[in-house]
């Protein structure tokens, strides 16, 4: 069988078993809508949570950035997964016992404030369309690569698999899908790395493989890696704060700002009212990273075997003696080779930008780079006399080195793994997309359906109506995640960087304010968020956008969160003292949050 | 409802356990940033003079290490906390027991 059919054979059997689970578990009542009844194991929450929490890019795109930054690609790394601990500590027990449905729940609660419960409510659906809307990308992408449908196509497709299982189960049905999901992920993304490890340095696990020596050199291959790192004009890979754009200050707030931002997602926060006690949402925390760290401690190891493999494969190789994978991945762009007429392949990086010969097509449209291309070939049938050196062009265009998906992407055809490791790949990408779409979009749901019709502008309204509305917004939000992700805006990369600089200024130092201060009132968490808000936001806007230098010690717009959080409880500190504490009823909140609950 | 003197015994425990929990999260906060800021980031440099299995100790803390122990203070923090909680409920019981044994408590 083709690939191909493989992969048509995974993907169809994979909807299938998702649309399964969620007919087995669909809901009546509101309580098994949003919570799912309160009735998921830990064990069972912990896979949700880390399928929820593993999207599109930390699928297909982190071990592709790890590879091509080294050391600093631990920032990713430690940064999603330390902010469990966080979460596991400071939140999850704590808003669990609390047990209400959703975030701005317990934020317009504590703070007896509608406007505290608007403003978290405003955060909560920004950072879940954000999300969102990259998450429909994704599985557009998958379906484009995979089975060459058109993205348009593909979206659509995606659009009514989780419109159909997300309507029928709520969070209940979009809990035992995601079980299922983790589970085609995890085994998508693992078993070709071992094989990889397996061939590269004969070692089965692959967390051993990447500080063992090659087996062709006998060479360790992190050294291995420095040096040709080094000899092709790239930053060391092992050494830290080398590459550019990383230096202390960088990796330090970009990693905290990840931590922090993680702990303040909504998405993510949910999963844990989904359990049945306080001591279920502890241990849910725990096996959440545990599953979470079987993809994260992998990818490191991925990331240092598809490094090695492709410089050793393409650099100083001429058009015959390319691997089969070249071929695959060059017809989609995401890696093209520019010749300077000595009919070898040169990859090399920043330090010596101008001999480097592999690029990738990126934005540009089709039409523009086959004139590139065409004025290239002229280029170089002249001699340089006619047409134009297309590398220039394409340096200042900063589309030097292959796509970074492509590393995940090709791993198994890399490893020369048979055609249905190959389609698993694909059937993995989209139940990483879908899982966390589907997360998102019952935060969009509850948020609109229960804390503004329900909370905020019709509490009469009776339990039939707000499931209706509930499932009506589901069907709303996913035409506009796949409506943005067929047109997307031009920044949703940059846009990520707001959603989790955001949920680090915002959530996160409320809700630890909330639960572990008696006495602060909705003046000061209010002014706080605010304030975190406006700093970050103008922070974002100005570096990213309208080209403000970065006035904040040179901090990138990924890592200004930390700095945001920092605004956030210094505002919500001074102004304590001056303002009115919370009353009676809210410390007997916090009071009850605290108390364990009676066996 | 127990009488006034038993509840504030018991809000009494029930301030003896919170401070308990916070003593307890926050040293478990203490070591997570030690090893992801302070191993992973701070001192990365510094530790990579030394090695372990092949790997440079501070790269193996950034991309390794760190998530290992962020896994296992989780879990510790998930076995602490049940005793703890087990504790607060044995201090709550003697209590209203005590209060109980009192001729009043069977009003």
């Amino acid at each position: 069988m083709s690939v191909q059919a493989w992969t048509f054979v995974f993907v169809l059997s994979t909807f299938a078993l998702y649309l399964f689970v969620a007919w087995r578990a669909r809901v009546r009542d509101t309580h098994g809508f949003y919570v799912a009844g309160r009735g998921v194991p830990a064990i069972a929450n912990g896979m949700a949570t880390a399928a929820d929490w593993m999207s599109a890019a930390s699928f297909l795109s982190m071990a592709g950035l790890i590879s091509s930054i080294g050391y600093a690609g631990g920032v990713y790394l430690m940064g999603w997964t330390g902010g469990f601990v966080l979460l596991a500590l400071l939140l999850a027990p704590y808003l669990r016992k609390f047990g209400h449905f959703t975030v701005p729940d317990f934020v317009g609660d504590r703070f007896e404030s509608k406007v505290a419960r608007l403003v978290a409510l405003v955060c909560a659906l920004f950072i879940s369309f954000t999300y969102v809307a990259g998450q429909m990308r994704g599985v557009g992408i998958v379906f484009a690569r995979f089975l060459e449908v058109d993205v348009t196509v593909g979206i659509v497709i995606g659009m009514a698999l989780v419109f159909v299982y997300a309507t029928l189960g709520g969070m209940k049905g979009i809990t035992w899908t995601q079980v299922a999901q983790y589970w085609v992920l995890i085994s998508a993304f693992v078993i070709p790395v071992i094989a990889i490890s397996m061939r590269l340095t004969g070692a089965a696990v692959p967390q051993i493989g990447m500080g063992s020596d090659l087996q062709s050199t006998g060479e360790a291959l992190l050294k291995t890696l420095d040096d040709l790192n080094r000899e092709l004009g790239f930053a060391s890979y092992t050494t830290p704060f080398e590459a550019s754009g990383w230096d202390k200050v960088n990796v330090l707030c970009t990693a905290l700002a990840l931590m922090v931002g993680t702990a303040g997602l909504p998405h993510v926060i949910v999963r844990f009212y989904t359990v049945k006690n306080v001591q279920a949402a502890r241990w849910s925390g725990f096996w959440a990273l545990f599953f979470i760290a079987l993809l994260y401690l992998t990818a490191p190891a991925a990331a240092a075997f598809a490094r090695y493999y492709v410089i050793h494969s393409l650099d100083g190789k001429t058009a015959q003696e390319l691997p089969g994978w070249y071929e695959t991945w060059s017809r989609t762009g995401l890696i093209v080779w520019l010749d300077d007429g000595d009919g070898k392949l040169e990859y090399r990086g920043p330090e010596k930008a101008s001999e480097n010969e592999l690029f990738r097509i990126g934005t540009l449209s089709a039409t523009d780079f086959a004139d590139i291309r065409a004025q290239h070939q002229r280029w170089l049938d002249s001699g340089g006399e006619l047409g134009v050196d297309g590398r220039d062009k394409l340096t200042t265009s900063k589309l030097a080195g292959p796509d970074l998906d492509i590393l995940v992407l090709a791993m198994p055809e890399m490893a020369e793994l048979a055609a249905w490791i190959i389609a698993l790949i694909a059937a993995g990408g989209l139940a990483a997309a879908l899982s966390t779409a589907s997360g998102l979009l019952l935060v969009i749901s509850s948020s609109v359906a229960h804390d503004l019709y329900y909370r905020m502008l019709r509490p009469q309204a009776s339990e039939a109506e707000r499931l209706k509305l509930s499932r009506t917004a589901i069907g709303v939000a996913v035409v506009i995640a796949g409506v943005v992700g067929i047109y997307p805006p031009g920044f949703v990369a940059q846009v990520v960087a707001f959603a989790f600089g955001l949920a680090a200024s915002s959530f996160f130092p409320v809700l630890v304010l909330g639960v572990f201060s008696r006495r602060i009132g909705a003046v000061p968490a209010v002014a706080g968020m605010v304030a975190g808000i406006a700093f970050t936001g103008s922070y974002i806007l100005g570096t990213v956008y309208f080209g403000v230098p970065r006035w904040c010690f040179g901090i990138r717009p990924e890592g200004i969160g930390a700095v945001g959080m920092l605004v956030n409880f210094g505002v919500a500190f001074a102004l304590m003292p001056f303002c009115k504490g919370a009353s009676e009823a809210a410390q007997a909140l916090v009071d009850s949050v605290r108390e364990p609950e009676e066996e | 409802m127990h009488p006034p003197e038993v509840q504030a015994a018991l809000a009494e425990a029930g301030r003896r356990h919170w401070r308990r929990n916070v003593v307890f999260s926050v040293v478990l906060l203490c070591l997570w940033a030690a090893v992801g800021l302070g191993c992973g980031v701070l001192f990365a440099d510094a530790l990579d003079e030394y090695s372990l299995g092949g790997f440079p100790l501070g790269f193996w803390f950034a991309q390794q290490g760190s998530i290992l122990v962020f896994v296992v203070l989780i879990l510790v923090y998930a076995l602490g906390m049940a005793v703890l909680d087990r504790v607060h409920r044995r201090e709550r019981r003697q209590i209203v027991d005590a209060n109980g044994q009192t001729p009043e408590a069977g009003r």
